[in-house]
């Protein structure tokens, strides 16, 4: 514990602390020199590429993944073009740009995945440098040409090539440049000796870096901070001049008092930092410089690599991993030798508790007065956060539990949380692992960015155990994991297909969320149609299983897949689909066999196909649909023997169908229309198309009365019907001399109380009065009420002695006119109800 | 403004917010003033969920209806078609793309499929060569749309069309995913029943989706404890018969849509009697129907004949409440009457449209005339086609040809109402004698024209008509086991569902009144001669979500009716809901509002004539 301060330098106010991360695993003969490495941020993996040791031209070099401690990933020879440069991108692939500008992607296991190329210009002058760059939009790619023209791509995921306008006057290649993300763009700062431009998609500016000291005649070489907001640069008088990337202000001149340029420059600063700083490298040196006068060196017993990280820069040698930062102020603030601040004091106070030592409770009473128990256990637990020693976490952890006990309102989660984050963090910087995280970057890069990278290593078991210790939801956390799992697992070539199958569904059964499709299309992508088939039989989403069949002209099973998900549209869109690909008669004997598509595409044809419904109900032979569809086509004809033959097909289809009801109206209708026809040319009435109700209803209103008589007896007309049409059309026509004649024709089978009501309907109520004797005692009432014959009606009503009646007719009658009456047929309803 | 959505056990109003959300994010997504081009069609049920205002908010400046043709001009940046997804629609949408003129300024295209988007529309655009041309192609997802405090629609008019007849389940894929909406929102509903084919389906997408989604959906405490999933066809018998509620009365007489009416004018033209009001209105009177109106949600689902009790009741507490200003002495007194006055005067002309309305009914419905010296003749066609209906219903002379239906068709009464009749007819009778059923056929065609044999042939695919196949009629069974037929009717003070059709009590009501108690063990028999298989699924709820009821606390059941409900079948439900021994409150949810015309009508198949 003494030790703590032991690796601290002070720098102004600030201190700064040089940490190892790790014991190098690999074993690298000759060190990193003549090597190319590229190591990614947030802990990520490190690519060397070695030159051959022998300068053959046969010889090729060596490509080696690892971990960031040391574990071999993969190795292989590389036997593609010369490579510029190595870079990662955010989702751990490796980028390797050729000399001729060819990108070629590798994954962390060394499978190559795809290449792109960075534009003809770049073919032809050939790659000078190029840099890799992380931006909010992916990771892009930056480079020089030997023309010395700047291409830049910001996304590789989507790749548009921008090349940057030219330099003028620019002669050679620039003496150092860098990438800037500025105002959602990214765009190039270089330096030609002295002059600084700025690149941008439409224009070269010329910028001044405000303060510069006058001694100086070139910048040779500069870098730009984690998040692109500082920018450092290093002159060739031995000073460094740090300011903000949009050059508008200055933090401060450092003379280092080496002339030559670094190796290697980057910043070196953390979130809410005292005293940020510059590192720069030179063979076996290393500089820090802050705001401050003072700097910090090193020596250096090998060859190294810095990589910047969010809050510091890590150094990696052929034997170390260390991590170079600002200590934390609360690390600061605890284990500063002879520090009075809370935290500090109550790490005392708990070793003298574990020692059983009274002076416990003095330190704690010294805070307690100050009443700042709460910021030193907020201090503690803070600090433990950015500790790598897991000895030390504790003792901090510890020591912000007692002081917790000593607090009533302090609240848990935040210590909580940082335990959890810890066992985490711990996990993945094991050194099997090997992603050396600090708390702030992983705070940074979130739980979802962390899980993902372990699934990039095929660290699964070790996603999962994390995933459900911090109850992620499955869908995100669990299940996720299972699924890279499971699109890993098909790419198995050596394993059957059954036994992928199954072992994929056996892990993946309890796992909610899961998208069997997804996993198919991988394995599809393989060439393992079969097994991509028995996956989608695991798709609970049958929607998402119909695209993937159709893909893989499995379209019998898509249809069936689309109709149980009840979503007629993808019904709709398979049906279409297999129209196209098959042939008539295979179509619709698939159609057959999936009476929901079929009806889906009756509809379909039914508003877009006539002509194909008609060979649908033919080829099932159904008549009777067949008989309707005549129906409805012969209403389409405009001439009457068009109509008519159509008509007769549908008799045929109605009789093949033993609809005999519907053959023989439809038989009728052929003869009532040529009747009509006939009639029309004979008599000139307009009939064509009009019911036989309503052609009889014209032919008696003009009095042809012997045609009607015809059709009256062809068509079997009913009595009643007939009789009922005979007096409307006569009371239509006022012609009441022929009304009573026909009443007395013969015995109305209607009754006699029509022959009221077509009187009344014509307010001819005399008429009317003429027909009330004839009607039937049970309604003579209604007879009588029609014509407004109130008397008559309440004589019928009584003589009948009904209740209803009598009520019926009373309803009918004004208290103050009709008052006898009243009086009446309250009596006889009275003596009515009493029997 | 959609208050009277929230006073209900379930607050609806969630949903009506929900889905006015998405349609603020959609046109949001459009920057810039906007032009809608409407489909006709769904320009009602969307005012159930946003009127103008809300659209202008976002920059709506211009409506127009989506017809072939060039757009009309207007000077947006957005074009926006809301359209239902078909492909005729579509044909005349890229008309309008391809005739947009390319030289003036340049308006941006954009598509809202409501309530889904389809990929076979999207293809179609593409075939026609414009589906380039849309800026944004989205979905807004309106499967039901809350239509008061315990109403829910999906205002599918063509639903129970395209299940029975054209055996098209796309209505009934939405109103699973609906139901899955309502379960995102009111959580899983753990138990669900149901009776028929469709609600089969229905159910089994339920479980499906319910699968799909695991792991996905936020758990909430469910609001809802049974689901009911009814079938139509499970009661073909309903709908045919006329509706004797206020409500209902409305309806059939003169059709409510989207929750308006239309009514003639005269009758609230007096209204301003002392201006000499010499021009009568023209235009017909549109008046809203919902449970805002207090004096409306009083009256809705009383039997006709209790209606005029009520209102005079209403009529005497509004006038009190008026002659209250006499006793107002003090500053105080009098400022309290001022502060009432808006809610009175409310209510003093509610009273005055519903008194109108009920005038008008009473013409057309009451037995019993005013004056002497109008022949009976609107009032006794009702009377005489209720007293059919009754017969029907009670079993009297189903199985022979019916007088009075034979004199409506000699008279050439409306088509429509001889075929409710004689569906009526058939289903008390399960099915008629071949040689009844072919002379109304005959009677048929032959009065209203042959054309009409592709309408009787849509009855008898849905079964509303068919033959007696079997000698055995089960119909009287099922009426009595389900007491569909209650002599003693109380209109006034009803105590049993029966009094919405003055007699007949809703078979489908019963069965929802029976699953809740006793339940369905008891009527086994019964359910077994209706069609379509019943059944029951149990949704598993994660422990924790388990609804720990409180003594005496009510469960809530959501009755769904695919392809339609009538407004007496809701008054119904909304009586058994007051029930004090109740012990369940239903909400209702169905594709469509119908009543027998409408029902009728949208199964018709009427070829224009041509020659």
């Amino acid at each position: 514990m003494a030790f703590v301060t032991a690796t601290w330098n002070p720098l102004g106010e600030a201190f700064y602390r040089k940490t190892e991360v790790y014991e190098m695993g690999w074993r690298l003969s000759s060190g990193l020199r003549d090597c190319l490495v590229a190591a990614a941020p947030y802990g990520g993996p490190i690519a060397l590429l070695k030159e051959p040791q022998r300068r053959s031209p046969s010889a090729r070099p060596q490509l080696e993944i690892y971990s960031s401690s040391g574990c071999s990933m993969a190795s292989f020879v590389w036997k593609s073009g010369v490579v510029k440069h190595l870079g990662w991108t955010v989702s751990d692939d490796l980028l390797c740009i050729q000399e001729d500008g060819t990108v070629l992607i590798y994954d962390l296991f060394g499978n190559f995945k795809r290449h792109f190329s960075m534009g003809n210009e770049v073919v032809q002058n050939q790659v000078l440098e190029a840099k890799v760059f992380h931006s909010p939009y992916g990771t892009g790619i930056a480079i020089i040409t030997g023309a010395f023209r700047f291409t830049l791509a910001t996304n590789i995921d989507d790749l548009k090539l921008r090349r940057l306008p030219e330099v003028p006057g620019l002669q050679g290649p620039p003496t150092c440049w860098a990438v800037l993300t500025q105002d959602r763009q990214s765009k190039v700062l270089l330096a030609s000796g002295l002059d600084l431009f700025i690149l941008d998609n439409t224009a070269c500016s010329a910028v001044t870096p405000p303060g510069l000291s006058p001694q100086v005649c070139s910048i040779v070489q500069m870098c730009v901070s984690f998040s692109y907001k500082y920018l450092a640069l290093f002159t060739d008088s031995g000073h460094v001049w740090m300011g903000s990337a949009n050059l508008k202000e200055k933090l401060s001149e450092v003379e280092t008092k080496v002339k030559t340029p670094p190796k290697q420059m980057v910043w070196c600063r953390r979130p809410k930092s005292h005293q940020p700083s510059v590192v720069m490298m030179w063979e076996r040196h290393l500089l820090v410089a802050g705001e401050c006068k003072e700097t910090i060196q090193y020596h250096l017993d090998e060859e190294s690599v810095l990589v910047p990280e969010l809050d510091g820069v890590r150094i990696i040698s052929s034997t170390h991993h260390e991590l170079l930062q600002e200590v934390p102020a609360a690390c600061e603030e605890i284990f500063k030798i002879a520090s009075m601040a809370p935290g500090a004091l109550l790490l005392e106070a708990h070793k003298e508790y574990e020692k059983e030592s009274q002076k416990a409770d003095e330190y704690l009473r010294e805070i307690k007065e100050q009443s700042l128990l709460g910021e030193a256990v907020r201090q503690c637990v803070e600090a433990a956060g950015h500790e790598h020693d897991i000895e030390t976490q504790k003792i901090l952890l510890r020591a912000a539990s007692f002081g917790k006990c000593f607090l009533s309102n302090f609240p848990a989660e935040y210590f909580v949380i940082m335990c959890r984050d810890l066992r985490v963090l711990n996990a993945v910087r094991s050194y099997t692992v090997g992603i050396p995280l600090t708390h702030t970057q992983y705070k940074q890069m979130t739980c979802q960015v962390l899980i993902d990278r372990l699934v990039y290593r095929k660290l699964y078991p070790l996603a999962i155990e994390i995933c459900r210790y911090l109850k992620t939801p499955e869908y995100q956390g669990v299940s996720r994991v299972l699924k890279h799992w499971a699109c890993c697992k098909v790419q198995q070539k050596e394993e059957s297909d059954e036994a992928i199958a199954r072992a994929v569904s056996v892990k993946l059964a309890e796992a909610a969320g899961i998208s069997y499709s997804e996993i198919a299309s991988k394995a599809y992508e393989c060439g393992r149609t079969e097994l991509a088939i028995k996956l989608l039989e695991f798709e609970p989403r049958s929607g998402e299983q119909v695209p993937l069949l159709l893909k893989m002209k499995r379209s019998q099973l898509a249809l069936s897949k689309a109709i149980e998900s009840g979503d007629t549209d993808l019904v709709y869109t398979v049906v279409t689909y297999l129209k196209n690909e098959m042939n008539r008669g295979d179509f619709f004997m698939t159609l057959r066999n999936q009476p929901v598509a079929l009806s889906l595409y009756r509809q379909f044809c039914k508003h877009q196909e006539q002509d194909t419904i008609k060979d649908l109900f033919n080829q099932d032979d159904d008549h009777q649909e067949l008989g309707s569809f005549y129906v409805k086509a012969s209403y389409k004809e405009k001439r009457l023997e068009a109509r008519l033959s159509l008509l007769q097909s549908a008799v045929d289809e109605y009789n093949k169908a033993k609809n005999e009801f519907a053959a023989k109206a439809t038989d009728e209708e052929m003869r009532l229309l040529r009747f009509q026809r006939r009639l029309e040319e004979e008599k000139g009435e307009q009939l064509l198309g009009l019911s036989l109700q309503d052609t009889l209803r014209v032919l008696l209103s003009v009095g042809l009365n012997k045609p009607a008589e015809q059709l009256y007896k062809d068509f079997r007309v009913p009595d009643k019907r007939y009789w009922w049409l005979k007096i409307t059309a006569l009371a239509d026509k006022e012609d009441w001399d022929e009304l009573e004649k026909f009443a007395k024709s013969k015995k109305s089978p209607i009754g006699y109380l029509p022959f009221v009501e077509v009187c009344v309907k014509k307010h001819n109520k005399s008429e009317a009065k003429k027909y009330i004797s004839r009607v039937t005692p049970e309604q003579k009432v209604k007879a009588h009420l029609a014509v407004g014959d109130l008397e008559g009606a309440a004589e019928a009503a009584i003589e009948r002695r009904s209740e209803a009646e009598i009520s019926m007719v009373l309803s009918r009658c004004l208290s103050t006119t009709d008052r006898g009456l009243v009086d009446r047929l309250n009596r006889a309803r009275s003596t009515t109800a009493k029997k | 403004m959609a208050a009277h959505l929230c006073y209900g056990r379930v607050n609806l109003n969630i949903l009506r917010e929900a889905a006015r959300k998405d349609l603020r994010e959609f046109l949001d997504k459009c920057a810039g003033s906007k032009a809608i081009v409407w489909d006709e069609y769904l320009t009602g049920p969307f005012g159930l969920i946003a009127q103008y205002s809300l659209l202008k908010e976002h920059e709506v400046e211009k409506m127009f209806t989506l017809k072939a043709g060039r757009l009309p001009p207007a000077d947006v940046k957005n074009i926006i078609f809301f359209v239902r997804p078909r492909l005729e629609l579509m044909d005349i949408i890229a008309e309008n793309v391809m005739s947009e003129d390319k030289m003036q300024s340049p308006r941006e295209f954009n598509i809202l499929f409501v309530p889904r988007r389809s990929m076979l529309c999207e293809q179609r655009l593409k075939e026609q060569g414009v589906l380039g041309s849309f800026t944004n192609i989205d979905e807004y997802i309106l499967d039901l749309i809350p239509y008061d405090g315990d109403l829910l629609s999906m205002e599918c008019e063509s639903a129970f069309r395209e299940c029975y007849l054209e055996n098209d389940q796309t209505s009934l894929y939405h109103t699973a995913k609906g139901l899955m909406t309502i379960q995102a929102l009111y959580g899983t509903i753990p138990q669900i029943f149901g009776k028929g084919e469709c609600a089969r389906h229905v159910a089994n997408m339920m479980l499906r989706m319910k699968r799909e989604f695991a792991g996905s959906q936020t758990q909430i405490l469910p609001v809802f404890d049974t689901l009911l999933l009814l079938d139509r066809n499970v009661d073909l018998l309903t709908p045919l018969a006329t509706q004797l509620t206020y409500e209902g009365l409305i309806d059939e007489i003169y059709g409510i849509t989207n929750g308006y009416v239309k009514l003639p004018p005269e009758k609230f033209a007096q209204k301003k009697q002392g201006e000499g009001g010499k021009d009568l209105p023209t235009e017909p009177k549109k008046l809203q129907l919902n449970s805002a109106e207090e004096l409306y949600a009083e009256i809705r689902d009383k039997n006709f004949n209790a209606v005029g009790a009520a209102l005079s009741k209403k009529a005497k507490i509004i006038s009190a409440a008026f002659e209250e200003r006499h006793n107002a002495k003090t500053v105080g007194e009098i400022k309290q009457f001022v502060s009432q006055l808006p809610h009175m005067q409310a209510a003093r002309s509610s009273l005055a449209n519903h008194t109108s309305i009920a005038e008008l009914i009473k013409d057309i419905t009451s037995n019993v005339l005013p004056t002497r010296l109008l022949p009976p003749l609107a009032s006794e066609t009702f009377f005489d086609n209720l007293t059919v209906e009754q017969e029907f219903m009670t079993g009297v002379d189903t199985d022979k040809v019916n007088t009075y239906i034979e004199d409506c068709i000699a008279q050439k009464d409306p088509l429509i109402k001889i075929l409710r009749l004689v569906c009526m007819q058939s289903v008390c009778n399960n099915g008629l004698k071949q040689k009844v059923l072919d002379y109304y056929k005959r009677e048929i065609l032959q009065t209203y024209g042959y054309e009409y044999i592709l309408t009787l042939n849509n009855l008898e695919k849905t079964g509303l008509l068919k033959p007696q196949t079997t000698t055995r009629n089960n119909y009287p069974t099922i009426r009595k086991t389900l007491k569909l037929w209650m002599e003693d009717a109380n209109e006034q003070n009803p105590n049993d569902i029966s009094y919405v059709y003055s007699g007949y009590a809703p078979l489908s009501v019963r069965l929802t009144q029976v699953l809740a108690r006793p339940g369905w063990r008891s009527i086994e028999e019964v359910l077994k001669m209706l069609p379509g298989p019943h059944f029951e699924e149990r949704q598993p709820l994660p422990t924790g979500l388990h609804k720990k009821r409180q003594q005496g606390e009510n469960r809530t059941t959501l009755v769904f009716f695919l392809g339609g409900v009538t407004y007496a079948e809701i008054a119904a439900l909304r009586f058994l809901s007051q029930m004090e021994e109740g012990g369940t409150e239903y909400i209702i949810a169905t594709t469509k509002l119908i009543n027998g015309t409408s029902w009728i009508k949208s199964l018709m198949d009427k070829p224009e004539v041509n020659i």
